[in-house]
């Protein structure tokens, strides 16, 4: 049933994500955009990381977007205008991402497995030792609940780059006011 | 005086040197202060060197006494020690250069007194005495060569003393130029005695020559013939003495210091020192009795024609070197020695005799404000009774540069003339130089009596505004003229022969510095009346040329410079010198400098080195950075897609 | 588990995010395109973390809070191009041309 969802909502985000970068329209690309991401939130579900999904479908699909979106009629640049490439970087843009796909393809057979096999260098090892630490934090999770399996680390052993971002945040905040105004 | 000592002599010349070149550029008229560094530094050195002199002789040093300043080239194998070498040669040239130096020095007080750059004049001045010092007394030939360069520096800067006329500094220009081909010859010699005997100094050459080479064999003939090409230079013979008689273009005192007593015998000084390897070149000897012949002949043939009296010296002493040339080639080393000596000696008041005349009417020429040549023997005559005791110090001069008896030239020139002759008897070329140094002989006092006819006898033809003026120079000036007469006329007791009573004093003091060549010259005895009737020819020949040349002078109808016909006929080729300058400018220069112009200027210099190098590198890498440019498009589709690419290979690698 | 599915998917996502900014010249769609190859790689942390522990979780906190900054000061940037130039299309924009 898990796995159904999952290549559902897959195929969702991939014919979504494709249409989104052929579409002409930028306003059409933000909405298919938007439509990646909410699959995305769906299969984080799946995958037990439900406070990210929840964090994914505010932040990007709601506050991110919008701001596109906003950009987007801001400077009245919905109305389609052909700005592909030309044919030449048409077909350089179709190696380079064939031969990427085809890289990066070979990850679909990965299993805990196999990867515990591959990096011990022995076929028989037991991935529950290798990755005792996810374990424990599933554990952690289901003892805490979602949020707190997350907060723990974030505000125990992360602390000093989280509270970094809170500056970078603020000089985005400056800098894009700066930016954006007339005048300075 | 201890002999190491030795560096004295050096070093007092070179304080005056600092001392005379600092005043030069703070109180270019501190003319006091500049005369007592000027001149009492060589006095100070004539001191040293006389108590070396003593030394030598008290103690009767044979072997070479080497004294070690520091070690200066300590190349593995190739060790050469800034040393000086005391030995009897070294002593007597000590004394001439010293002693002559000093008179010059003295001289120059009066002669240069009026001339700005007079402390500047002393700089140079005292400069040259520590470099011809150095080369006398350096222990090995790097040593003596920077003396051998240093002298030629000092020689450049006195000729060109003048600087601000074009004339002059291209005669220092050419004398450079001439002496540079010679030290190329030396420069070779030393890199060929190196590979063959592995020393370079004089002691090792003595030691090593007889060991090493073959007499008469290719590698000593072409070593000699390499220090000879040098010899040339420094000593103006055929072909690179055309320098000397331009170099007349520096003051006087310089002319009589650097261009006739001491620098240009250098040569001959060379030659003796390394008189082992010569000895063993029967060859090379030949060759440089014959260029020596020629030149003094050709030289002295040249002196017959020219009006300018530092010209007419210029000459003499390009002969007279020849003679010396003829008396080294011939194998008596002493006796090209002692007329270096005699010849120092009669030349330098030749010179500043000259140089007294010059003075006197170069002043009658200014007080007068006339425009006139004041060298032009043209525009004197009579002078006898306006500077009488230049004239008569100058008639001493004559009579010993003549080689009238008892004056000192009479003994030098002889000994060589009797040698040549000798040594015919196995070689008959010898008797074609014995006749060309008669001859020249006869010229040289031709010449010479020419010259003190037209200066200081008949009428006087300065004008009769400038004639008012003249009046000899101060004691200053005449003091050193009446001590270079002296010696002038006294100097032949040097070297009196056995057959006139005496008994070679001179060869016995230089007997050990020749000793290692005497074993390759047999020396022939001559029958007493032999000698005698060589004498009387000799004595002939001078006494001739001075009464030939003095009555035809006197009998010629002399005008002024401004109002003489130019020279016709054969005299008109001796006047301008057979020319050879012409031709060394058609033959050398032109090419030369044409082929520099095009081949090296045009084509090498603009061409491949301007051209195909620099601005061809340049050229080379603007083009790779425009194809470099052309990558940088601007689009940042393009910066991706090489992000992109680079990151499949990055993946290919970790990956794959 | 899912993890080799995921990790694919998020492989395809990416490379249709770099297509995405090597074929489209409209500068805003070239910013969409960088977030989406941004959440390719927000899922590939969260696939690992299962076996990683939580330290992926946090690391796409980050991940968000730099995406949301950059589009923050991207977007102002396109504002003050797009008053200079009157367009969003980078090939008018070459200021790096050699």
């Amino acid at each position: 049933m898990t796995e159904v969802v999952f290549y559902v909502f897959a195929t969702i985000a991939v014919v979504s994500a494709a249409l989104c970068i052929l579409q002409r329209s930028a306003v059409s690309a933000a909405l298919w955009l938007v439509t990646t991401m909410f699959s995305l939130a769906g299969i984080y579900v799946l995958l037990g990381a439900q406070f990210i999904a929840a964090v994914q479908v505010l932040v990007y699909a709601g506050a991110v977007m919008v701001l596109f979106l906003f950009v987007i009629m801001l400077l009245n640049i919905g109305h389609s205008t052909p700005d592909l490439r030309g044919s030449s970087m048409v077909g350089a843009t179709v190696v380079v991402v064939g031969l990427l796909v085809v890289e990066l393809a070979t990850l679909w057979r990965y299993t805990p497995r196999r990867l515990a096999a591959e990096i011990t260098g022995t076929p028989l090892a037991n991935p529950a030792a290798l990755f005792a630490a996810g374990q424990a934090a599933q554990q952690e999770t289901a003892a805490r609940g979602v949020v707190g399996g997350v907060a723990a680390p974030l505000f125990q052993q992360y602390l000093v780059p989280f509270e970094a971002t809170s500056v970078l945040l603020l000089s985005a905040i400056v800098g894009a006011v700066v930016l954006a105004k007339r005048k300075v | 005086m201890p002999v190491h000592l030795v560096w004295l002599t050096v070093a007092f010349p070179l304080l005056g040197f600092l001392v005379n070149g600092a005043l030069a550029f703070a109180r270019p008229n501190a003319r006091r202060a500049v005369s007592v560094a000027g001149v009492g530094s060589l006095v100070a050195s004539f001191v040293v060197s006389l108590g070396i002199f003593l030394t030598v002789r008290s103690a009767h040093i044979v072997e070479p006494e080497i004294v070690k300043l520091w070690a200066w080239l300590p190349v593995d194998r190739f060790h050469i020690d800034i040393a000086f070498q005391v030995d009897p040669l070294a002593a007597v040239m000590l004394l001439v250069v010293t002693g002559v130096g000093s008179l010059i020095h003295l001289f120059s007080v009066g002669y240069m007194q009026e001339d700005a750059g007079y402390a500047r004049y002393f700089a140079y001045l005292n400069l040259f005495i520590v470099f011809m010092l150095v080369l006398v007394l350096g222990s090995s030939l790097p040593v003596l060569f920077i003396g051998w360069e240093g002298v030629g520096l000092c020689s450049y800067l006195l000729i060109g003393f003048w600087f601000s006329d074009t004339a002059n500094a291209s005669a220092g220009k050419k004398a450079f130029l001439m002496n540079r081909i010679g030290d190329f010859g030396v420069l070779i010699a030393m890199f060929q005695l190196w590979t063959t005997l592995g020393t370079l100094e004089f002691v090792g050459i003595a030691r090593e020559a007889p060991r090493l080479l073959q007499p008469g064999g290719t590698a000593v003939t072409l070593i000699t013939l390499f220090l000879f090409l040098g010899c040339t230079g420094k000593s103006a013979q055929i072909p690179l003495y055309t320098w000397l008689p331009d170099a007349m273009a520096g003051p006087t005192p310089v002319s009589a210091l650097i261009h006739a007593a001491t620098m240009v015998t250098a040569g001959v000084y060379l030659v003796a020192r390394t008189n082992v390897l010569f000895a063993m070149a029967p060859a090379t000897s030949t060759l440089i009795a014959g260029v020596g012949a020629l030149t003094a002949l050709f030289a002295a043939s040249i002196g017959l024609r020219q009006y300018d009296i530092k010209k007419v010296l210029a000459y003499s002493t390009v002969s007279q070197l020849g003679y010396m040339f003829v008396g080294v080639g011939t194998g008596v080393f002493v006796s090209g020695l002692f007329h270096l000596v005699t010849h120092a000696f009669f030349k330098a008041l030749l010179f500043l005799g000259a140089g007294s005349v010059i003075h006197a009417m170069h002043h009658a020429y200014h007080a007068s404000h006339s425009h006139d040549d004041a060298q032009d023997m043209r525009n004197m005559g009579g002078l006898r009774s306006y500077l009488p005791k230049t004239w008569v110090l100058m008639w001493i001069a004559t009579l010993a540069i003549a080689g009238v008896p008892p004056f000192s030239g009479f003994f030098s020139k002889d000994e060589i003339l009797t040698a040549a002759f000798v040594r015919g008897a196995d070689n008959p070329w010898y008797y074609l130089f014995y006749a060309m140094g008669l001859a020249a002989a006869f010229a040289t006092a031709f010449y010479m009596a020419r010259l003190m006819v037209m200066t200081f006898h008949g009428e006087n033809r300065s004008g009769a505004a400038a004639r008012e003026h003249l009046h000899e120079p101060g004691a200053i000036m005449t003091g050193p003229l009446i001590v270079l007469g002296v010696l002038s006329a006294l100097g032949g007791i040097l070297n009196v022969p056995a057959a006139l009573g005496g008994h070679h004093a001179l060869a016995g003091w230089l007997r050990p510095v020749f000793a290692p060549s005497a074993g390759y010259l047999q020396v022939e005895e001559l029958r007493g009346s032999t000698e005698y009737l060589l004498i009387a020819a000799a004595v002939l020949a001078g006494v001739a040329g001075l009464v030939l040349g003095y009555r035809a002078t006197l009998n010629s109808r002399l005008l002024p410079a401004r109002e003489a016909l130019p020279d016709t006929g054969f005299a008109r080729v001796l006047a301008n010198k057979y020319y050879v300058d012409e031709a060394y400018d058609r033959v050398i220069v032109r090419p030369v400098v044409g082929f520099s112009r095009s081949v090296l200027w045009r084509f090498f210099d603009q061409g491949l080195v301007d051209g195909l190098l620099v601005n061809g590198s340049a050229r080379l890498f603007r083009g790779v950075g425009w194809l470099g440019s052309q990558l940088q498009t601007g689009q940042v589709g393009f910066y991706v897609l090489f992000f992109a690419v680079g990151a499949v290979w990055i993946l290919h690698v970790l990956l794959g | 588990m899912l993890l080799g599915p995921s990790l694919a998917l998020s492989a395809i996502l990416f490379s249709l995010g770099v297509a995405g900014v090597l074929l489209r010249r409209n500068a805003i769609v070239l910013f969409m395109c960088i977030e989406l190859m941004l959440n390719a790689v927000n899922l590939t942390f969260v696939a690992l973390s299962r076996l990683y522990g939580a330290g992926g979780y946090v690391m796409v906190f980050f991940v968000m809070t730099v995406a949301a900054a950059e589009a923050a000061v991207g977007l102002a940037i396109i504002l003050a191009i797009f008053r200079h130039e009157q367009s969003v299309d980078l090939e008018n924009i070459n200021l790096l041309r050699g």
